[in-house]
């Protein structure tokens, strides 16, 4: 009897006790608020767009397919948090630069060209090597120099859009021809969302790379205790540059969504506050903004729950100019009640609740 | 309550759940009395002081102060602090970048207003009584590790206490720095204050003590007058069985007599690193205990430290088995079979939010490789081999590492490294500040990796540890090697008079 007993607690005590708990909660408690306010929020339906492709659509296809940057960009920030004890606040801006050389190359210096002055992959692998370029100026900022990680990306943070806007003589181009379009929107044939996929893809790439290699270990060894790390053979300020390179990464995946769906780019508005969400997302995953143990998943289930919120409260015609300070409200809370503090209270309060009923038993 | 006990512990429990931390234990301090707090780790010291200053609540029992009618009930360090009962941590809980004066009197203010000048005067007159080369003024971060103990003393005194707590003091601190604490401990005494005194040091214990209250497995075995009780006996009764552990471990354990035995595994020639020590010689036998000693700050840990490439090396030559190889980060020595066990085991070694099975095996997956992490499976057989070898008291191998305790963190350690099959094992004060029974446990494992064919370099503030485990010793002074002892040289006398440079003691 009470073995079983046992044996059923241990998963649900190890989730109750894990990083995902709180974002999988929140997820939970949108959804059902959802349910229970209007259920139509779920329904999802299959129709064509204007192109005549089939395409599903829906809430929830919304919020995953415009979450996915986020998602994506959460990935790269639970890494440069880990690694190094701050947070990357330049991504919104170096999304404009890797986008704007993306660009450049694509439309060569015309703004509008008919045909496309070099294959996507060319521009997209050009906007990568911009990303990890930008990040590689962070980390050595960071890791070399030693400079606070949200003074060192202040720089690309100030400077980035105007670098950006520099790189294509302040023009706007716009990306010719369907093929570039179906990155932010919908492959011909398939109904889901092709940022969703990408994320995915992306989320794919990751679990290997933590499966396969020892970036988890050595990064969060770096983060919580550097000195140890190093007499253990391990060299921190690699490890450092190497997380900010690897958000370079995310930030030119991202940059191609973004451009995609709009077949050209806005310097000044671009993935704005992107980063913000992204540290959110960070630490509603429960990760220390400290620096140290990580749970990337955590990151991006919570990057996916700060989008649904956002669905959410369009859903309900909560006006744009208001919608930042209704998220400040859900966002307080969730900070709130994953605080460490309260969570001892709370399990203080479950072991009074369950006691009684041991006793029974 | 007779006339002089200023406090007195009746029939004191606390459990934690799963635990009962403290039983029924009684103590009682007088007047003008140096008490010894003595016990193993988890023997229930901590749990006792913590008990005192209000920082658990008792289940049980009654605290009596002088001075005050009926028991005192404790609730917060606040109340602890206002009946006069001040604690001085083992790390400083000052603020090094305020002056000394501002450190003594933060928290005490009353309103406002301050007036400085009269503080600063205050501050200078109270470090003046008690003998503390400080000034109000200074930087609390420009005065040396014991003199910013003194301070937390000195503010503790200040604020009338009538007991002091000294939690661990010493170990941070050098031979002098200590003698100067003993210093003002003995005027204090003199002042009529009581000092409870917890640290892990028998010498120091019979240096300075009047009385000793031994705990064991949360119990009380005893209260004795320090005269009453040899060394021996107290080391038994902290174990609670007759040890030999002043016999000579040593004789017991075999030479190494295998392969390439006799052979010089490791050989420096004027080595340097940045750290500020002078170049120097070294090398190591296979199969060889050796071991740096001299004072803390002599330059011990620099020396190791070259040798891993910790430090930024600056010159000298290196060859390990007669090769030449350069050796300027952890992991080129790594990859030459050296291993290194620092010596600030909470800043240097362990990596306190990790488990015990991603801490054990942190060395060797690094020597691995990044692209080959060690299978889940892999690292977990690891992790219970060694749990299992080296004894580790750990709930399981995913337990933080940080939640240990320090002997047991030293283990992981010590472990880790092990785990990565070095030749040359490192190690640098790996029995400070935890149990006599590991202590005991680590001394008998370096004999035996010793007699297996390991090279082992022991450093140990405690220089009986070292008579009974090294068969040379590099001596130092002043960040320079002023001397090598084998044989019948290896002594207390021989020791000392070396370190302090002067003639036969």
């Amino acid at each position: 009897m009470e073995k079983t007993a046992v044996k059923k607690q241990n998963p649900f005590s190890r989730l109750l006790h894990s990083q995902m708990m709180i974002p999988l909660v929140a997820l939970v408690l949108l959804l059902g608020f959802n349910l229970l306010m209007d259920p139509t929020f779920f329904k999802i339906t299959l129709g064509t767009n204007s192109a005549g492709n089939p395409v599903l659509s829906g809430n929830l296809i919304s919020a995953l397919n415009n979450g996915s940057e986020l998602a994506i960009l959460a990935i790269g920030m639970t890494l440069v948090t880990a690694a190094s004890g701050g947070q990357d606040i330049s991504v919104g801006a170096t999304i404009a630069i890797s986008g704007s050389a993306m660009l450049r190359i694509l439309c060569g210096t015309e703004s509008s060209p008919s045909t496309l002055a070099a294959p996507i992959i060319l521009g997209f692998l050009v906007a990568v090597l911009v990303g990890m370029l930008c990040g590689l100026f962070n980390g050595i900022l960071v890791a070399t120099f030693k400079i606070q990680p949200m003074i060192a990306t202040l720089i690309l943070y100030t400077a980035g859009r105007s670098i950006a806007a520099w790189i294509n003589n302040n023009q706007l181009p716009i990306v010719p021809g369907s093929t570039f379009t179906y990155f932010g929107g919908f492959i011909p044939g398939i109904p889901i969302p092709t940022p969703f996929l990408i994320a995915v893809l992306c989320f794919i790439i990751m679990a290997l790379v933590m499966k396969f290699t020892n970036l988890g270990l050595y990064t969060q060894a770096v983060g919580i205790n550097e000195n140890a790390a190093k007499l253990n053979g391990l060299k921190p300020a690699f490890i450092k540059i190497l997380s900010f390179v690897i958000l370079g990464v995310c930030v030119a995946v991202a940059a191609l969504i973004k451009c995609s769906r709009t077949s050209t780019i806005n310097y000044s508005v671009v993935a704005q506050n992107i980063e913000m969400d992204a540290i959110l997302a960070v630490a509603l995953g429960g990760n220390s903004l400290g620096g140290g143990k990580f749970n990337i998943w955590a990151s991006v289930v919570a990057a996916y729950v700060i989008q649904l919120l956002t669905t959410t409260l369009y859903k309900f015609k909560v006006s744009s100019d208001a919608l930042p300070a209704y998220k400040a409200v859900v966002v307080i809370l969730l900070i709130v009640f994953s605080a460490p503090v309260v969570k001892e209270k709370m399990a203080e309060i479950g072991k009074k609740v369950r006691k009684p009923a041991k006793e029974v038993g | 309550m007779s006339e002089n006990v200023v406090l007195e512990m009746k029939n004191i429990s606390k459990s934690f759940p799963g635990v009962r931390a403290l039983q029924n234990v009684d103590f009682k301090l007088c007047e003008g009395e140096i008490h010894a707090l003595m016990g193993e780790n988890g023997a229930g010291k901590s749990t006792l002081i913590k008990v005192l200053t209000g920082v658990y609540g008792k289940d049980e029992g009654e605290i009596y102060l002088k001075g005050e009618s009926g028991a005192v009930s404790i609730r917060s360090p606040q109340e602890a602090q206002n009946l006069g009962i001040s604690t001085v941590y083992q790390e400083i809980t000052l603020c090094p970048n305020l002056t000394v004066a501002e450190n003594m009197y933060i928290g005490r203010e009353k309103g406002w207003r301050q007036n400085w000048r009269k503080i600063n005067a205050d501050t200078n007159r109270i470090l003046e009584s008690l003998g503390i080369p400080a000034k109000a003024t200074q930087q609390l971060s420009s005065c040396s590790i014991a003199i910013q103990q003194m301070v937390a003393i000195a503010r503790a005194v200040d604020m009338d206490c009538k007991v002091l707590i000294l939690d661990e003091p010493t170990s941070s601190l050098d031979e002098q720095e200590v003698e100067k604490l003993f210093g003002l401990m003995r005027d204090l005494r003199a002042k009529g204050v009581g000092i409870i005194f917890v640290t892990h040091f028998l010498d120091q214990v019979y240096e300075v003590c009047d009385k000793i209250t031994v705990l064991r497995d949360g119990q009380l075995v005893g209260e004795y007058v320090i005269e009453d009780l040899p060394r021996v006996m107290l080391v038994s009764k902290m174990l609670g069985k007759d040890l030999d552990d002043m016999a000579d471990i040593k004789s017991e354990s075999e030479e190494y007599t295998g392969e390439g035995a006799g052979s010089v595994f490791y050989e420096a020639e004027n080595l340097q690193s940045n750290a500020g020590i002078h170049p120097f010689d070294f090398y190591i036998k296979k199969g060889e205990v050796n071991g740096f000693t001299g004072l803390l700050g002599s330059g011990r840990s620099e020396c190791v430290r070259a040798i891993f490439g910790a430090d930024h090396v600056t010159s000298g030559k290196v060859k390990i088995n007669g090769k030449e190889v350069k050796i300027t980060n952890p992991l080129e020595a790594m990859k030459n079979g050296i291993a290194y066990l620092p010596e600030d085991r909470k800043g240097d070694g362990i990596i306190g939010d990790l488990s015990v099975r991603e801490n054990l095996i942190l060395a060797a997956q690094v020597l691995k490789g990044f692209f080959r992490p060690f299978s889940k499976a892999e690292a977990e057989k690891a992790a219970d081999e060694y749990i299992k070898l080296l004894g580790i008291k750990t709930a399981s191998k995913e337990t933080p590492i940080k939640s240990l305790s320090g002997g047991n963190q030293q283990k992981v350690i010590v472990a880790r490294w092990l785990f990565a099959h070095p030749e040359y094992l490192i190690l640098d004060e790996p029995t400070r500040g935890i149990d006599i029974g590991t202590k005991t446990e680590i001394q008998k494992l370096v004999l035996k990796l010793a007699s297996e064919g390991m090279s082992v370099t022991f450093i140990s503030s405690e220089t009986d540890e070292m008579l009974r485990t090294c068969s040379r010793l590099v001596v130092m002074r002043d960040r320079k090697v002023v001397g090598e002892l084998t044989g019948d040289d290896l002594n207390q006398n021989k020791i000392m008079s070396t370190i302090a440079g002067g003639e036969e003691a």
